[in-house]
This record gives structure tokens, C-alpha cells and sequence, in this order.
């Protein structure tokens, strides 16, 4: 292999670079927060809501699971507008990556709520709690603590999958890693410092969960 | 007017009739132990008082509060008793305060001072007002019994009732727990409760009710239903020939 | 402008099924047998066998698929090799894959109670029959669910190969879009196709875990 590696272009495009950056951490920021508060309203729904929304979100549910992220993101960009929503290629990355999220982080944290013991609701009712009353104040943070680390790997899952918001334009890491391989043909080494950057950014997140998890979680529950 | 009116009350799960038909009246201040079996009856007859089950038939009124299926008659009727249960069931991600401030504050719509003054007046009335931060995996079974009690206590119900409070507890912490009844029994607290300390029963209730099979098989004054027990049946709980 | 019907659009689309059912079964057979090797490094007792297999797994779950696949079209021809994009997207989905199913097994072994490697080994087993005769036969009962899982992932996976250049359903979904100018029916069927493949599978998954749990409860 007679390959010489060059990474002095990293001089000239790392403006490109830390803009991808941010924009990838500003997606996965949209897509966690928003994301995961649409599981938590969907999670209700189908473990206590209203008999007519449960299959509305079961489907909307089943339908992203078993879809890719990329179908996803192109109906989304490419044919929204046709219904008259045209979108831009950010916001379309961020609606993408919240809709995506959200039936993700549903399914789990259903399971959360789903392993409540039967004490907790019937404690709650004895003290005159309505159900809403008992699932915020009694289900929920349980819950989301019983998951928090399937969520947490959840989530760096999603913003793993982000770097294809590149196809529609979107200008984030990988955006910024194709624009330099088209105008260096570095494309090994481009590839290469993204791909670092990537792993970089995951092992962050998933510190970053981990505090978020300490914080809004005192204490480990005892069940 | 009795406190509490039983009327009547069936409950079916499924093809199993599990109450055939109670009746019971509790007058203010009185503390009824109920005894039986498992599968007598006697706990489903409790969580019936505070419509954690529907019942198929009958009638339960609290203080002039009827048990209806909705969730308006359901707050009325639980804001007038509260329920102890077996397994505790303490909020795990609040502290025992905590515990005893929630439902004041969400419920009630108590302001956040006046919930937890009353929560340390309770916490303190069970003996544990120096736990008020801790967790309830920080505490041993009997504490969090305690605090599960002035959680009750704190929405002042006119009534408790006790669902085998007991049951899961270590033998060292039982007589803790029990203190704290026998003081608010003392205090003229009206008391149901589903035990198996025969000797609790004796000698603090003023009526034990024996439940056998889904009905109220004996009735009547502690010392009366021990000392002589009319139906073989009783005979034989009591382990008397 | 010629028109396109439904079935015309359809037509197209399931032709293309055929590239992205094919990549999928290949990433899912290569990618499981390679990921076997990767369990047994994960449990071996050999501490450099685990680290091997340890930062493998972690470097190919914390980067993204996309980059894989550009890497491993890109990179491969460093060597000279003129990589042609299903090899790309073949090597690279198999290699991933393999990385997720390595750990989902080794999850699956750990559950496997102390016990029994216990008991074996005081029945005088060295450590491959412990493994051959003890564990894998019940780790392999509890993984079938999430392996069944984890097929839906490859094949919703393949979708990104249509980036470098492979032709499957995405890729078709693309080109067909370019030419009828109807994204919103063309992408709606294309999703439509995955859903016909992956949902199957993802109920399967789930009716096989609840089997799974009843029978463990019954024991």
C-alpha cells in the first residue's frame, strides 16, 4: 500500500468541521428533549390514556420502528410538501429525529411504567390521587429511572443516526466530512477524523445522560 | 347514623363469588379487627371500603359518602379514609417527608409550608420526625410502616384502614408498628383492620369480626368471640377444642 | 413526460426488495457468524481475547453506520482494490452487525446463572464442554428473541448503503422519485415495503419474548 496520509487540510476546513459539530449536537439536543417528552406522553397514552388514542400511537409507533431513519427523514423533506409543508433542511432533520425518538423512547419507557408495582398505583388511589395525579406524581420519575439506561443507549443510537440528515443537505458532521472529501479527495482520512470525532461525541453523550440521570434521580429507587 | 355502612356488599371475580353478602356497621371511634383464613374474604372487604375493587352488589357509605364507580365520588369517599398496606407502598424517589407531603400538596392543594409543617406533626406523631430526609430504602420495614401510617394521617381521614400492616415485617419491628395503632386507637381514631396478632386484637379492638368463606361468620366483643367461640369453624381458626 | 402508475412505481420499488432482502440475509449470516467469534473473544479468559473483543464492539457501536460504510468503500480502495459498492456495503453491514449480535449473546450467556457454570465445572467439564453442553444450549433459548430483534435493525440498516451507491429499495425509491416527481407516494410505498418486511419480524421478536417469559415463570 502505497497510500500517503495527509491530514493538513484539517488546518484550512476546521470552521466546516465545528460547525457539523454544533449542528449534530444541536439535533441530538432537539431530538432528546423533545423526543423523549413525546415518549412520555405517548407511553401514557398506552399504558393509561384514552381507549381511542391507544391505537392511534401503537401505529405510529409500529410504523417508525419498522421503517429506516433515512426513509423517515426523505418523506419527511422530500414529501411533506406535496400535503403543503415544506420544511427546511434543518427543521425537517430536527422534526425527524424528535418523530423517531419519540416511538423509541415510548416503547421503553412503557416498559418502565409497565414494571411499577401494583402498590404504587393502588397507594396513590387510597390518597385520593386521580390516575393523571398518580402517573405524575407517583409512576413516572420511578420509571424513567428503572430505564434510564436503555433510554441513555437510546439515544446515542439516535445520534449515531443523524449523520444521514446529510442527505437532505442538513449541514452536520457528516455534511462537513463529505464537503471535504469533495474538494481535498481525502476521502480515507476525512472519513477517518469524523468517524473519531463521532466516537468522541458518543462516549460525551453518554456521560452527559449519565449526570443528566444523577441529577433529576436523587437516589436509587429501592425497586 | 353509623360511621360506616355495610350494606349488603357482594364482590365477584369472575365465576368466584368472594363476598356473599356483608353487612357491618362501625360506629365512630370503634376499632374492628377482622380475622379469617386467607381467602376468606377479609382483605377484599378493605380494599372494597376504599374502592380499590368495584363491588358487583351492596352498598358502602362513609360519613354520608357513597361508593360510587366515579372519580369524583372515589376522591370523597378516600379523602375520609385512608388505607395502610401490607407491602407499605412507599414513594421510592420521595423522602418519608416527601411521602407525607405529596398528596396534601396534589390533592389537597395544601401550599408547600402548611404540607410539610403537618407532614413533621405527623412524622413526629409516629416517632420518626428525625427521618423526615431520608429515603425509604434508608429505612427498615417497621419505619417505613410508620411513615406510610402519617402519610394516611396527613390527609386527616376520619377512618383508617389496615390492610395485614404487620404481615411483612420482621418480628422485632411488628411491636413498633403495633404501638403506633394501639396510640391512635387511644386517641379514638376509628380502626379497621385485617390482622393476624390475636393478641393485638384482644386486646385493643372493641369488635373482632370472624369472616369465613365470604361472610361475616361471628361477630362481636373481643372477649366474647376468644374466650368462647360459637361455630366450630372459629373453633378451629382459634385453635380451640 | 411519461406517466407513471401506482403499479408501475410499485413494480420498480419490489424489483429493488430483491437487493435490499439479499444484503440483508447476507450482513445478518456473515454478520452472525462473525459475531460468534466476537462472544467467544467477549467471555474468553484470556484478558487480551476480551479487550479485543471489548473495544471492537465499542468502536463499531459508537461510530455511525453511514461512516462505516464510507470508510469501508473509501478504504478499501487504499489497497488498490476497486471496491465495488455492495462489497463496501456487504463488508461494512457484517462487520456491524456482527458487533451488535456479539453482545447481545454475551448478554444472553451472563444471564445464564452462576450455578451452572458451577455445577459443570465440578462435574470435572473444561471450559469449551461447560460451554458446548452447559450454557450455550440455554443461552441460545433466551437469545432468539433479540437475535430476531436485531434482524429488523440490518435490514432497516441496508437503507444507508443506498448512500454509496448501492442499488436497493432506498436507492430505487430515490431514482423513482426523480423520474414520476412524486416523492410523497413513492416514499410512502417504500416505507410501506420495509414496514411489510420488518414488522413480522419485530412481532415475532416480541411474541417469542413473551413465550419466553411465561415458560421461565412456570419453572
Amino acid at each position: 500500500m502505497n497510500y500517503q496520509f495527509e491530514f493538513g487540510w484539517l488546518f484550512e476546513y476546521y470552521p466546516q468541521i465545528v460547525k457539523g459539530i454544533a449542528i449534530t449536537i444541536q439535533l441530538i439536543a432537539v431530538g432528546a428533549v423533545a423526543g423523549i417528552s413525546l415518549g412520555i406522553v405517548c407511553a401514557w397514552v398506552r399504558a393509561l390514556g384514552p381507549a381511542w388514542a391507544k391505537p392511534v400511537v401503537a401505529a405510529y409507533v409500529e410504523l417508525i420502528r419498522n421503517t429506516p431513519f433515512l426513509i423517515q427523514l426523505f418523506f419527511i423533506f422530500f414529501g411533506l410538501p406535496s400535503l403543503g409543508l415544506q420544511l427546511s433542511e434543518l427543521q425537517a432533520a430536527n422534526l425527524a429525529m424528535v418523530v423517531n425518538l419519540g416511538a423509541y423512547s415510548s416503547e421503553i419507557i412503557r416498559a418502565g411504567i409497565q414494571a411499577t408495582p401494583k402498590g404504587q398505583f393502588e397507594a396513590g388511589s387510597s390518597l385520593a390521587m386521580t390516575p393523571f395525579e398518580i402517573f405524575r406524581h407517583v409512576v413516572l420519575v420511578p420509571s424513567l429511572q428503572r430505564i434510564w439506561p436503555a433510554l441513555s443507549s437510546q439515544v446515542v443510537i439516535v445520534m449515531l443516526g443523524s449523520a444521514v440528515v446529510s442527505q437532505i443537505a442538513a449541514e452536520d458532521l457528516t455534511f462537513a466530512a463529505n464537503f471535504i472529501q469533495s474538494r481535498t479527495f481525502r476521502a480515507f482520512e476525512a472519513y477517518m477524523v469524523s468517524t473519531a470525532v463521532y466516537l468522541l461525541l458518543a462516549i460525551l453523550l453518554r456521560q452527559v445522560l449519565g449526570m443528566v440521570g444523577w441529577l433529576i434521580f436523587p437516589r436509587r429507587a429501592a425497586r | 347514623m353509623s360511621l360506616i355502612e355495610i350494606t349488603d356488599v357482594r364482590k365477584s371475580f369472575g365465576p368466584n363469588e368472594v363476598l356473599k353478602g356483608i353487612n357491618l356497621d362501625v360506629e365512630p371511634g370503634e376499632v374492628i379487627a377482622i380475622i379469617g383464613k386467607s381467602g376468606s374474604g377479609k382483605s377484599t372487604l378493605l380494599r372494597c371500603i376504599n374502592g380499590l375493587e368495584t363491588i358487583s352488589d351492596g352498598s358502602i357509605s362513609v360519613a354520608g359518602a357513597q361508593l360510587l364507580d366515579d372519580e369524583a365520588h372515589l376522591k370523597a369517599l378516600r379523602l375520609k379514609v385512608g388505607m395502610i398496606f401490607q407491602q407499605f407502598n412507599l414513594f421510592p424517589h420521595l423522602t418519608a417527608g416527601g411521602n407525607v407531603m405529596l398528596s396534601q400538596m396534589v390533592v389537597k392543594k395544601t401550599p408547600k409550608p402548611e404540607a410539610e409543617e403537618m407532614a413533621r406533626k405527623m412524622l413526629e406523631r409516629v416517632g420518626l420526625d428525625h427521618k423526615f430526609d431520608a429515603y425509604p430504602d434508608e429505612l427498615s420495614g417497621g419505619q417505613q410502616q410508620r411513615v406510610a401510617i402519617a402519610r394516611a394521617l396527613a390527609m386527616q381521614p376520619i377512618a383508617l384502614l389496615c390492610d395485614e400492616i404487620t404481615s411483612a415485617l420482621d418480628p422485632e419491628l411488628v411491636a413498633e408498628v403495633l404501638a403506633v395503632v394501639r396510640e391512635l386507637a387511644a386517641e379514638g381514631m376509628t380502626l379497621l383492620m385485617v390482622t393476624h396478632e390475636m393478641r393485638f386484637a384482644r386486646d385493643v379492638c372493641s369488635r373482632v369480626v370472624f369472616m369465613h368463606q365470604g361472610r361475616v361468620h361471628e361477630i362481636g366483643p373481643p372477649e366474647e368471640v376468644f374466650a368462647n367461640p360459637q361455630t366450630p369453624e372459629l373453633k378451629q381458626f382459634l385453635g380451640v377444642h | 413526460m411519461i406517466e407513471f402508475t401506482i403499479w408501475d412505481i410499485l413494480r420498480n420499488l419490489l424489483l429493488a426488495t430483491r437487493w435490499t432482502i439479499a444484503l440483508s440475509l447476507v450482513s445478518f449470516i456473515g454478520g452472525g457468524l462473525v459475531g460468534l467469534a466476537l462472544l467467544f473473544l467477549r467471555i474468553s479468559r484470556r484478558k487480551w481475547a476480551r479487550a479485543v473483543a471489548k473495544y471492537y464492539i465499542e468502536l463499531f457501536q459508537g461510530t455511525p453506520l453511514l461512516m462505516q460504510l464510507f470508510i469501508a468503500f473509501f478504504g478499501l480502495g487504499l489497497f488498490g482494490i476497486d471496491v465495488p459498492a455492495w462489497l463496501a456495503a456487504g463488508v461494512a453491514l457484517i462487520l456491524w452487525s456482527a458487533a451488535f449480535l456479539g453482545e447481545i449473546w454475551r448478554g444472553c450467556v451472563e444471564a445464564i446463572a452462576k450455578g451452572q457454570w458451577e455445577a459443570s465445572a465440578s462435574l470435572g467439564m473444561g471450559r469449551l464442554q461447560q460451554m458446548r453442553y452447559v450454557i450455550l444450549p440455554q443461552a441460545m433459548r433466551i437469545a432468539v428473541p433479540p437475535t430476531v430483534g436485531f434482524s429488523v435493525q440490518v435490514i432497516k440498516g441496508t437503507a444507508l448503503t443506498s448512500i454509496i451507491g448501492f442499488v436497493e429499495l432506498s436507492k430505487a425509491g430515490t431514482v423513482v422519485t426523480n423520474a414520476t416527481f412524486q416523492p410523497f407516494t413513492v416514499y410512502g410505498l417504500v416505507a410501506l415495503i420495509y414496514f411489510a418486511l420488518c414488522w413480522p419480524l419485530s412481532k415475532s421478536s416480541q411474541i417469542l419474548e413473551r413465550k419466553l417469559n411465561v415458560a421461565h415463570r412456570n419453572h
